[in-house]
């Protein structure tokens, strides 16, 4: 099979084979873990003061205290955690979660399965809001000016404040996206007593391309509803629907559903940056962000629509295979352009779907769950500079920091007399406000939200507010002189009106019990197509240029730069720079050359006489003549984990370049700027890892997988264990699920109490993650493909990790695990060096040391928190296991399949892993392990390990695979 | 020229394997004392109020699970809220000055600061629930408590002690019913009621890691 024989990489380096890259493998441990004290005299020092600590152990333990509550609460057990279904949202759409609580603290956050939007998925994202909780950095006083005030101060000075605000003439109010029905109903209530006051929605990562799209095509702004589980043919333009541009964690479970080999779809994805979604497609082209519009113009063209049957002579191949493609899947195929593309794209892109006959199909259209703008700063800049504005009140938002760069906001604040700001940190906007507010966290407080689909879900708290954060309701509330003040009875009261009637408390308790409201979606708008409008669309071509073109996307860690001070985050590499700690202006070898620059290189990017400087990283795959950056780094005022951290590329982005911008100059500064990246970390060295075939390939020959990765020696020299009895754990990946989004790794990292390391520990190798997500480059540096691999431990049935450990601190378990003994490890390291893996983390210092009380906040009781110098790793989640198997045994009933989720598995949107007993022919992962498909990672080294994967399937069209293949 | 006289070394020799010897034995002798049966069992720290177990779990034969309701629902016993207190103290010796504490903190809502006594490392996870439901006493852990004025702990609760009996459950188990019951007698050999129990109930105390470490 000529796939065995395709190269995979992880870096150019290893592609090209750099003698540097030898070494960084070849050491027996990264770098400076050899090292443990400078010189002979410090090791005497160390010992003597052991000595002299030595005689302080006989004293007796520390007096603890055990501190009960005054009076018992109502169905909770001391050690028993509890679960709230609630809601988190993002940029106004909101997905539901359920919040695990240990003794009232929030620890986790699951995906509620009852919520459209998640059917118990939820992602990175979702994962680490946990942690932003427990933020010391978060903002924990009333600010007047930079001096400490308090809500009581506030409430008085804006209750007379607004007794002169006449009918609202200087006021403005500036918010993210509202989703929420009960602040839009609040919002309405202000506007209504303050006829002459304005509110502005504004997110730096709005979707207004997309309706005003539809408004373009159809006459009004409309949202497009996806149905991936419906589309056999997706075609995306500089869509990232599957990672960033993803409102909702439903839609990769859609997508991965029809990715099996009974009825598998085919996504062809043109896109500027390699995205997540172009690392999953069939096919992937490149172009740069102004061209892809011309590829939907091509489309529309070559579809004939508006009657112009006009086959273009000049149209690549590709493309007329694309056209014919979704020829043959009318009504079962998809179009989508990504939120960076103009109106105009996207306009063309509702007009294919609707001629395609898709509209009601794979996409419907409703009302608009939220409507966000630019232009309204715009005009609050011109207000700002007549002097027409005299209270601006910020609700939640960080315009200074991403407002565009031609509003200049800081500029517009210091013209208003009075702005108010709230927000959960002392941030950019918060530093030039008269008054800052600190904001209460969604796990704080109460809400409401509407999904991306519309589904309306309420949000409670799982804790009292932390630092005296309200919530934006409550200062509107103030503001208004609404009747109700607490969040909870705003939004109970706004609820109850819904409802009316005696079933409205029944309906009120049913929507906190499920985390959803039944019914709430919004309903599917008949559409028409203007075919004049849409037909001067197609007449404008934009003239060509070499310009270099700069694209704006969002960061899969920071998003926006919201989340730049999670730790969690900023560590978890991105899926496909596997850059952490930074962002960077990514670009292609090829523009690279041409660029004279290498990785690490800073370069100064100017457009429109803005400029910024920003590291470069050759990102294969990427278009060639353009440049993209992540936004939300380089925040100044975010706390200590985010501050500095990255470059902001907000000063380039101004109004009309919030997607992209075009004649961006490039110079080389001549200085360099360390770059960290784990695509090098835990290598393991070219051995084929990752299996895939193409569905034609796989047809042929189903066990395409199970050919060894060489002679297996099945001779061992230790005792085996007996697997025959009980419950035996195994676990199965899924290749061709797996999107390679990081939720998993998130997951994990909050249920397993595992540690951040910083940038600096990062690039010796020592980052902690037990699950490392391995993406693999296959094919040409200029355009690669992409395939993905999650590996966490093993547990092998025969592990050699185990043999070599001096003191039995890592030893099997009945049931197959491969334990590990915390505090019965000396932290030689022998097991991670003969782990073949190399899944094993060391603790090369105490990363939990210093740590205030209220970070402490978010670990998990039941697992430990390991100290300096032990080993840890994948556990496939014990505490889980344990929990389940006391409840089952409790209740007097054997486990059933599938009562035990491990967090990776719980949280994977894509449904990629399954975990069970492989003891049980009938278990979900005794049947998948059963599957063709299926094969264990180096199984020649006779480890057996219980984990394993099923290989990829890819579904090129045959004939693009045809013509690539010569 | 000599500076020592030549029996100096062999002195030397015999003082440093002396010293070796005492160190070897200091080292021995801290081993063996700081084990968890010396330093740990009888620890009787003063409470802050002088809750007497003997009273109310012997004299008046209150069942173990009327305060520590968490035992056979969660890991954690519980400690109970001052609110268990007061349902009987509200009437029975309501104005006792050694009560004060408890209505105090049934008052104010501020928590009574009991010190504690059964205490594992971090790195160890027993759940009551487990136990309980397998059919292990109160006692085989915590003792005669229906005895004690003042509870004291009764066992080293170290690693070894714990599989001691994870390697030989059936003198420890008991049908679940009973568990509370502390001075239950059986009437015939405790290992033969056990062995039936584990036979019936499948019972398999796990001896591996992480049973207990996680």
């Amino acid at each position: 099979m000529s796939e065995h024989a395709r190269k995979y990489w992880r870096s150019l380096s290893e592609a090209a084979g750099d003698p540097e890259f030898r070494r960084w493998l070849e050491r027996e441990f990264p770098e400076h873990a050899s090292e443990w004290v400078g010189s002979r005299r410090a090791l005497l020092k160390l010992m003597a003061a052991s000595f002299g600590l030595a005689g302080l152990t006989a004293c007796r333990r520390p007096e603890e205290r055990i501190l009960p509550f005054s009076k018992g609460v109502e169905g909770y057990v001391p050690g028993r955690p509890l679960y709230y279904a609630s809601i988190m949202t993002l940029g106004g759409l909101s997905t539901g979660v359920l919040v695990e609580t240990h003794e009232g603290r929030p620890t986790k956050i699951e995906g509620n399965p009852e919520h459209p939007a998640s059917r118990g998925a939820a992602t990175a994202f979702v994962q680490a809001s946990v942690l932003s909780l427990y933020d010391p950095d978060r903002s924990r006083a009333v600010l007047r000016v930079g001096r400490r005030s308090s809500w009581e101060e506030f409430e008085a000075f804006i209750a007379s404040h607004m007794k002169a605000a006449g009918k609202g003439e200087g006021l403005r109010v500036v918010s993210g996206a509202i989703g929420s029905p009960s602040l839009a109903d609040l919002r309405a209530f202000l506007l209504e007593r303050f006829p002459a006051a304005r509110w502005i929605e504004y997110e730096p990562l709005g979707r207004e391309a997309e309706a005003a799209g539809a408004e373009l095509a159809f006459g009004r702004p409309l949202q497009p509803q996806y149905r991936f589980d419906q589309a056999d043919v997706i075609v995306s333009l500089d869509a990232d629907f599957l990672g960033l541009d993803c409102l909702a964690p439903v839609w990769i479970r859609q997508y991965a559903e029809r990715r099996r080999a009974d009825s598998m779809n085919r996504l062809y994805v043109v896109e500027t940056g390699y995205s997540l979604t172009g690392a999953n497609a069939d096919h992937r082209w490149r172009a740069r962000p102004s061209e892809v519009g011309e590829v939907a113009r091509y489309l529309s063209r070559q579809l004939g629509l508006g009657g112009l049957k006009a086959p273009d002579p000049g149209a690549p191949k590709w493309l007329t295979a694309i056209v014919r493609d979704l020829e043959r899947h009318r009504g079962r195929c998809l179009v989508l352009a990504g939120p960076r593309q103009p109106a105009s794209v996207h306009a063309l892109v509702h007009w294919i779907n609707y001629e395609l006959g898709n509209a009601g199909r794979t996409v419907y259209y409703t009302e608009p769950v939220v409507r966000t703008g630019a232009e309204g700063l715009q005009r609050l800049a011109e207000e700002a500079e007549a002097g027409e504005v005299k209270t601006l009140v910020i609700l939640g938002a960080n315009p200074v920091y991403n407002a565009p760069a031609d509003v200049a906001f800081a500029d517009l604040m210091r013209r208003v007399p009075l702005t108010i700001h709230l927000g959960q940190e002392p941030d950019e906007t918060a530093a030039l406000a008269t008054w800052h507010l600190p904001e209460a966290h969604y796990l704080e407080s109460w809400g409401d939200g509407r999904a991306a689909d519309g589904t309306a879900a309420i949000q409670q708290p799982t804790i009292a507010p932390l630092f005296g954060g309200r919530t934006a309701a409550e200062v509107i509330a103030l503001l208004a002189d609404y009747p109700q003040r607490r969040s909870y009875d705003i939004v109970r009261q706004y609820w109850l009106r819904q409802w009316k009637g005696r079933e409205a408390e029944r309906a009120w308790a049913q929507a906190l019990h499920d985390g959803v409201i039944s019914g709430t979606e919004f309903r599917a708008v008949a559409v028409s197509p203007d075919p004049r409008r849409l037909q001067a669309l197609l007449a404008q071509a934009p003239g060509k240029s070499e310009d270099l073109e700069l694209q704006f996307h969002p960061s899969s860690s920071t998003y926006d730069g919201r989340f730049a001070n999670n730790g969690w985050l900023q560590e978890a590499p991105d899926p496909i720079t596997k850059l952490t700690w930074d962002n960077a202006a990514c670009m292609s070898p090829a523009t690279a050359r041409s660029l004279r620059v290498e990785s690490g290189d800073v370069v100064e990017l100017e457009a429109g006489g803005r400029r910024i400087a920003a590291p470069v990283w050759i990102l294969p795959g990427h278009a060639d003549g353009a440049v993209s950056i992540a936004l939300g780094y380089g925040r100044t005022r975010c706390g200590r984990v985010g501050n500095r951290v990255g470059h902001n590329p907000y000063p380039l982005r101004t109004l009309n370049t919030q997607g992209f911008l075009r004649g961006l100059q490039v110079r080389k500064t001549g200085r360099r700027y360390p770059l960290v990246t784990t695509q090098e970390h835990h290598s393991m060295e070219g051995r084929p890892l990752v299996r895939e075939a193409t569905l034609e390939e796989f047809r042929a020959q189903p066990d395409f997988a199970r050919k060894p990765d060489g002679k297996v020696d099945a001779f061992s020299l230790f005792r085996e264990h007996s697997y025959s009895q009980g419950h035996q754990w195994g676990m199965v990946v899924d290749l061709n699920a797996c999107i390679g989004c990081n939720a998993c790794v998130l997951a994990c990292q909050a249920e397993n109490n595992i540690p951040i390391v910083g940038k600096d520990q990062v690039r010796r190798g020592r980052e902690m993650h037990w699950i490392r997500l391995d993406r693999y480059f296959v094919g040409e540096p200029d355009d690669p493909q992409i395939a993905w691999q999650p590996v966490a431990c093993q547990h092998c049935e025969l592990a050699p990790c185990e043999t070599v450990c001096p003191v039995a601190a890592t030893n099997h378990s009945p049931e197959g695990l491969n334990d590990m003994a915390y505090n019965r490890c000396i932290g030689t390291r022998y097991c991670a060096n003969n782990c073949p893996y190399k899944v094993r983390r060391f603790n090369f210092l105490d990363y939990h040391k210093g740590l205030q009380e209220v970070e402490k906040m978010v670990y998990n009781p039941d697992v430990t928190v390991r100290m300096r110098g032990v080993m840890e790793k994948c556990t496939y989640c014990v505490q889980r296991i344990e929990e389940k198997k006391v409840q089952a045994k409790a209740e007097g009933r054997p486990l059933r399949d599938g009562e035990i989720l491990t967090a990776c598995q719980q949280t994977c949107p894509a449904q990629a892993i399954v975990f069970g007993d492989v003891n049980d022919p009938d278990s979900r992962v005794s049947r998948l392990k059963r599957d063709p498909r299926n094969y264990s990672l180096l199984a020649s080294l006779n480890t057996r390990p219980r984990t394993s994967y099923l290989a990829r399937l890819r579904n090129p069209n045959p004939e693009l695979a045809a013509e690539e293949g010569s | 020229m000599q500076l020592f006289e030549k029996q100096v070394d062999r002195y030397f020799r015999i003082f440093f394997l002396l010293f070796l010897l005492v160190l070897l034995g200091g080292i021995t002798l801290f081993a063996f004392v700081s084990r968890p049966q010396y330093t740990e069992v009888g620890y009787s720290p003063i409470q802050p109020v002088a809750y007497s177990h003997k009273l109310h779990a012997g004299n008046l034969g209150m069942d173990c699970r009327y305060c520590h309701i968490g035992v056979e629902q969660s890991a954690h016993a519980g400690i109970p809220p001052s609110e268990v207190c007061m349902n009987c103290h509200a009437r029975v010796k309501k104005d006792s000055p050694r009560l004060a504490k408890i209505r105090e903190s049934y008052e104010t809502g501020q928590p009574v600061n009991w010190v504690r006594i059964h205490r594992l490392p971090d790195y160890v996870h027993f759940n009551h629930r487990a136990h309980v439901l397998a059919g292990v006493s109160c006692v085989s852990c915590h003792g005669r408590v229906d005895q004690m004025v003042e509870v004291r702990q009764v066992q080293p609760l170290s690693m070894a002690w714990c599989l001691d009996c994870h390697r030989n459950p059936a003198p420890s188990l008991r049908p679940p019913e009973l568990v509370t019951r502390l001075d239950w007698q059986p009437d015939r050999d405790p290992t033969e009621i056990g062995r039936e129990l584990m036979a019936r109930r499948g019972i398999k105390p796990p001896t591996n890691c992480s049973a207990c470490h996680r």
